[in-house]
């Protein structure tokens, strides 16, 4: 079905972020490929997010390279989204927000797929935690993106819910055939089913060689 | 009755309504970007915009279009540069210009006795002219609107959404900025410099009870303007007050009618 699967999509070598002369993470080496999903973890303070953001070129890095194929469509959900309560939304309205223009079709699919097909339309105000995260979700991958970005995307949501948004995102990968890059601070609940985990240490001395925070392993 | 229908009184009712229409949609992105301080900066800062166009006897609204942009633009630098909070820098240029206008103006002989005009507005006093510019310059600023409006509400979400989505949030926070400033210059003659700001806000906080997406709210807030406008008008007509507050009580009114009989229906569900 799929002849590339060892297409790269992203690749980032040795990639560095300094600021106010703190390295907030060095020597980064990750890489997504096509079908695969790659976890960074790590504690508070470790700069996951900053290393997601520096992937995604919102934050101009100090040292090292990204390689992305072109072009490369992202389908992105940001970390503790909220939305100001005087912007009126609903449901369908946010879905449809920005260029892409999703069919009824579409829209209704991707409901299904994550479960909201049964909520209706109503306010994103009034939607749980977890329904919020599927609803960015939703939004994300109805651009049918070559690569999905969550950051952290099991944030506030319990732990039954857990299970099925990891498996959610499982289906979705086989679904669409994207590569997936998920941060996550949850160490114990680092997705069984990762094809490569990136974990990130605070970064507290520059010791150059004898000190490399950042380590991979392959599963 | 005639008296009602006097040439300065239509073309008061033509030029409020033109702002108010413009107003509404951009009013709304005030509210939902947190951004009525940053059009009070505008407004207060255009006072130095009025002293240099008599200064160089350049036409007012020019005058006041090009010191607004040049505020916007010192701003949208200074803010990325992120050394000092937002808020301070507006306090910075909003005062900052404002002194400095009123000051170059006190200089400039027989000018003291516009000053009230210039910070109330003389909506009674329109002209031919300032119709057209109301009307032609709104027109444009209500365009660039429509063009910007998908990447202005994804940014509002998230500005990193956006620029994943290649939306260009930062052209597109420039460009608004600029657009805020023309808004500002054409309707500064309507409702002055100390109230634009109201007819930019009042009506988006009314309309968002009756709206469930943002391009009702934008709607909505135009017809609340709208209605905020005439009654304004007709009311400073009716017990001699100055236009400009009055469209403003008026707007006010609207406000807390709105909220009251709003709270009084959510009851009795």
């Amino acid at each position: 079905m799929n002849t590339n699967n060892t297409q790269v999509l992203i690749a980032a070598d040795n990639i560095g972020v300094r600021m106010s002369e703190r390295w907030i993470f060095r020597y980064v080496n990750v890489s997504v490929e096509v079908g695969q999903l790659v976890c960074i973890i790590g504690g508070n303070g470790a700069g996951k997010s900053t290393c997601v953001k520096t992937l995604l070129g919102l934050i101009p890095m100090t040292e090292g390279k990204v390689k992305k194929q072109d072009p490369l469509t992202i389908g992105y959900v940001p970390q503790k989204l909220a939305i100001t309560p005087i912007l009126p939304l609903t449901l369908n309205r946010l879905l449809t927000l920005g260029r892409h223009r999703p069919t009824r079709e579409e829209i209704e699919h991707v409901l299904f797929v994550v479960g909201l097909e049964k909520l209706g339309n109503p306010s994103v105000t009034t939607l749980s935690g977890g329904e919020f995260q599927r609803l960015m979700l939703a939004r994300a991958i109805l651009r049918k993106p070559q690569l999905l970005v969550l950051d952290e995307p099991l944030q506030g949501v319990d732990i039954a819910n857990t299970d099925i948004l990891n498996d959610l995102i499982l289906t979705i990968r086989d679904e669409i055939r994207c590569g997936v890059l998920i941060v996550s601070h949850d160490i114990e609940r680092v997705f069984q089913d990762a094809d490569d985990v990136l974990v990130l240490v605070p970064h507290e001395h520059d010791h150059a060689n004898t000190d490399n925070p950042v380590w991979n392993r392959s599963a | 009755m005639m008296s009602l229908l006097d040439d300065f009184f239509v073309r008061a009712m033509v030029a409020g309504i033109g702002v108010a229409c413009f107003a509404g949609p951009v009013g709304c992105f005030i509210v939902w970007r947190r951004l009525a301080y940053f059009g009070e900066t505008i407004a207060h800062s255009s006072l130095l915009g009025v002293a240099m166009a008599i200064i160089l006897d350049l036409n007012l609204v020019i005058g006041i279009f090009a010191s607004a942009s040049v505020v916007v633009t010192v701003l949208f630098f200074l803010d990325r540069r992120g050394g000092l909070p937002t808020d301070t820098i507006l306090g910075l240029l909003a005062h900052g210009g404002l002194a400095l206008g009123l000051v170059v103006l006190a200089f400039l002989p027989g000018m003291r006795l516009n000053i009230q005009t210039l910070l109330f507005g003389d909506i009674l006093a329109v002209t031919r002219l300032d119709l057209l510019q109301v009307w032609l310059g709104g027109s444009v600023a209500l365009g660039v609107l429509c063009w910007l409006w998908q990447s202005l509400l994804v940014s509002t979400m998230s500005e990193d959404l956006a620029s994943v989505e290649s939306l260009n949030p930062q052209r597109t926070k420039f460009l608004f900025g600029i657009l805020v400033a023309a808004i500002i210059a054409v309707a500064i003659k309507i409702v002055g410099v100390l109230l634009i700001v109201a007819l930019l806000v009042i009506p988006a906080a009314t309309a968002r009870r009756f709206s469930s997406t943002p391009e009702i709210m934008a709607a909505s807030a135009t017809v609340v303007g709208v209605l905020s406008v005439i009654a304004g008008l007709f009311g400073s007509l009716q017990f001699d007050t100055p236009s400009g507050p009055s469209i403003v009580v008026a707007a006010i009114v609207l406000f807390v009618v709105s909220r009251v009989v709003s709270s009084l229906l959510n009851i009795r569900k």
